[in-house]
């Protein structure tokens, strides 16, 4: 059996790419997103529809549905859906695929018509499932709620402050700021988040992620396949996946998502590389304390210090510590699953493609994603290097 | 009150006897005999030691408020603002709730505070457990 450890820097995302558009698009399918993902990612690197052999994607149209409207006949296919995070998941399952000789180039795809709802399957829960016996009759259904949880218990713990997380919304703006494709680019400051209406005690509207359409997509490959490709190679330095809980009163511990404490320390045994060698951190933000605490639970802070770690606007441009460069899901794009795109902006970053807002000389990127209810987590180091 | 009757679950063959003590006011969980844990939701197996050597007890009703928030706007059909809840079971289990007879207004409101169950008949077959502050007068 293959030590995965031993895969480290094997594998590339030699492709990435959005949407033709992203944003309000009441003209657009989730699945006619998916293929202009699919296309422009397959374009970015060079490669032809002919090329693809393994199809990945998650949401609500099964990935043998995304592929027959593609036009895609994979010898391998892959529906993993675990919320949001699912496409980070892909990038490691098309890892081990490919290793096993199961497929060679790996698209991983993504559309949803979040705020349109244009052609998305219902997904509403029957009266018997645990979700409506259990959460639906208290009003449980938004993720805000939930996600108001861990605030909450977070401020009771360890004084994390309104305004602390305010900061988070601030410093994602001001990258947004230098993203010409970012949903929200004016100005934004601590005290405009505190005065924005409460959607739900303790998340003011601008704690909360945009609501828009959108799609995404990635190609993996072997780094031996990925050498004479169009653009440089991302490697893939290490990878992790984990989950603690899918309802939210099964969260064990509701100041940190146990998905992260166990994909993080995986994927940086993996990569071999330490905290300090990560030049740029893009995490899943569906709401300003999503990023605190993944910054507690792999390891650049202690446990209750996330907090402390985000203010003085220490992850906005000019600070010490890039985060969400892209103007994140609280900014940039946030479909309903926002994990491919926190894939995109690394790979971007790592090439050097990301202009005014591009961090200067980064080698090294950690891409974290969450989904469902703090559920499930997904980390990826990724590198312009085979070893960093 | 609100009318809340669309909410009402459908119980399943491992949840029913939650809801028909839910019914009599009763909150009931399930408890190991193997390993001596109480758990919830209800399941077929004890999800600690894997047991089904399970039994059916009535709990305190006492609790903790682990954790709330307060979507200001109706959720469906429950008007707001309104308390969400995860309230802390004496017996060691975590339940989503909601926290009723008291403002929902954050400064009513601190994470541990004792609460205890009330039970909310939304239709003629169906209760909900939800919980409110013990009073300290009680």
């Amino acid at each position: 059996m293959t030590d995965f450890r031993n895969l480290s820097g094997k594998f590339a995302l030699v492709g990435v790419a959005e949407s033709d558009e992203l944003g309000t698009l009441p003209h657009k399918s989730a699945l006619q997103l998916h293929m202009e993902a699919a296309r422009n990612a397959i374009a970015d690197a060079g490669l032809k529809k002919s090329d693809i052999d393994g199809v990945f994607s998650a949401g609500r149209q099964m990935a043998t549905e995304t592929a027959e409207y593609m036009g895609l006949r994979p010898r391998y296919i892959d529906g993993t859906m675990v919320g949001g995070c699912s496409f980070l998941h892909h990038v490691q399952h098309a890892m081990a695929a490919i290793n096993a000789g199961l497929c060679e180039v790996a698209l991983i795809t993504h559309g949803e018509s979040g705020r349109s709802r244009l052609a998305m399957p219902n997904m509403s829960a029957s009266k018997d499932s645990l979700l409506w016996q259990f959460e639906v009759p208290y009003g449980i259904v938004f993720p805000f709620t939930a996600y108001g949880f861990i605030a909450t218990r977070h401020m009771h713990e360890y004084g994390t402050t309104q305004e602390q997380l305010a900061e988070v919304a601030v410093a994602t703006r001001a990258w947004a700021r230098l993203n010409p494709k970012a949903n929200q680019r004016g100005p934004l400051t601590v005290d405009d988040v505190m005065k924005s209406p409460v959607l739900a005690w303790p998340f003011h509207v601008l704690d909360c992620c945009l609501v828009t359409d959108g799609g995404g997509a990635c190609i993996v490959t072997s780094a031996e396949r990925a050498k004479d490709l169009k653009k440089k190679p991302v490697y893939i330095l290490g990878t992790g996946e984990g989950m603690g809980h899918c309802w939210i009163n099964q969260m064990p511990d509701f100041t940190a998502a146990t998905g992260a404490t166990i994909s993080g320390p995986q994927a940086f045994a993996m990569a071999g590389v330490t905290h300090k060698d990560i030049d740029v951190a893009m995490f899943y933000d569906a709401f300003t304390i999503t990023p605190i605490l993944a910054l507690e639970d792999l390891g650049f802070c202690k446990k209750g210090e996330g907090a402390a770690f985000v203010s003085g606007q220490r992850t906005a441009p000019g600070g010490d510590f890039p985060m969400n460069t892209n103007g994140g899901g609280l900014s940039y794009t946030h479909t309903g699953m926002y994990g491919m795109f926190i894939i995109i902006e690394a790979v971007r970053q790592l090439r050097g493609e990301c202009g005014e807002r591009q961090v200067k000389d980064a080698e090294v990127a950690l891409a974290h994603g969450l989904g469902g209810i703090f559920s499930a987590a997904a980390t990826m180091i990724l590198a312009n290097a085979p070893k960093a | 009150m609100a009318d809340l009757k669309h909410l009402a679950p459908t119980p399943t063959p491992e949840t029913k006897p939650f809801w028909e003590g839910a019914k009599r006011h009763e909150l009931m969980l399930p408890h190991c005999k193997s390993c001596g844990k109480h758990h919830f939701y209800p399941r077929s197996n004890c999800p600690f030691c894997w047991s089904n050597d399970l039994e059916w007890v009535k709990a305190s009703g006492k609790g903790k408020l682990h954790t709330f928030s307060i979507p200001q706007r109706a959720v469906m059909g429950i008007p707001g603002p309104f308390i969400a809840a995860i309230v802390e079971l004496e017996e060691g289990p975590r339940i989503s709730t909601n926290l009723v007879g008291v403002d929902p207004d954050p400064k009513n409101l601190r994470c541990d505070m004792e609460v205890e169950v009330v039970f909310d008949d939304i239709t003629d077959t169906v209760a909900l457990p939800k919980f409110r502050p013990v009073s300290k007068a009680a």
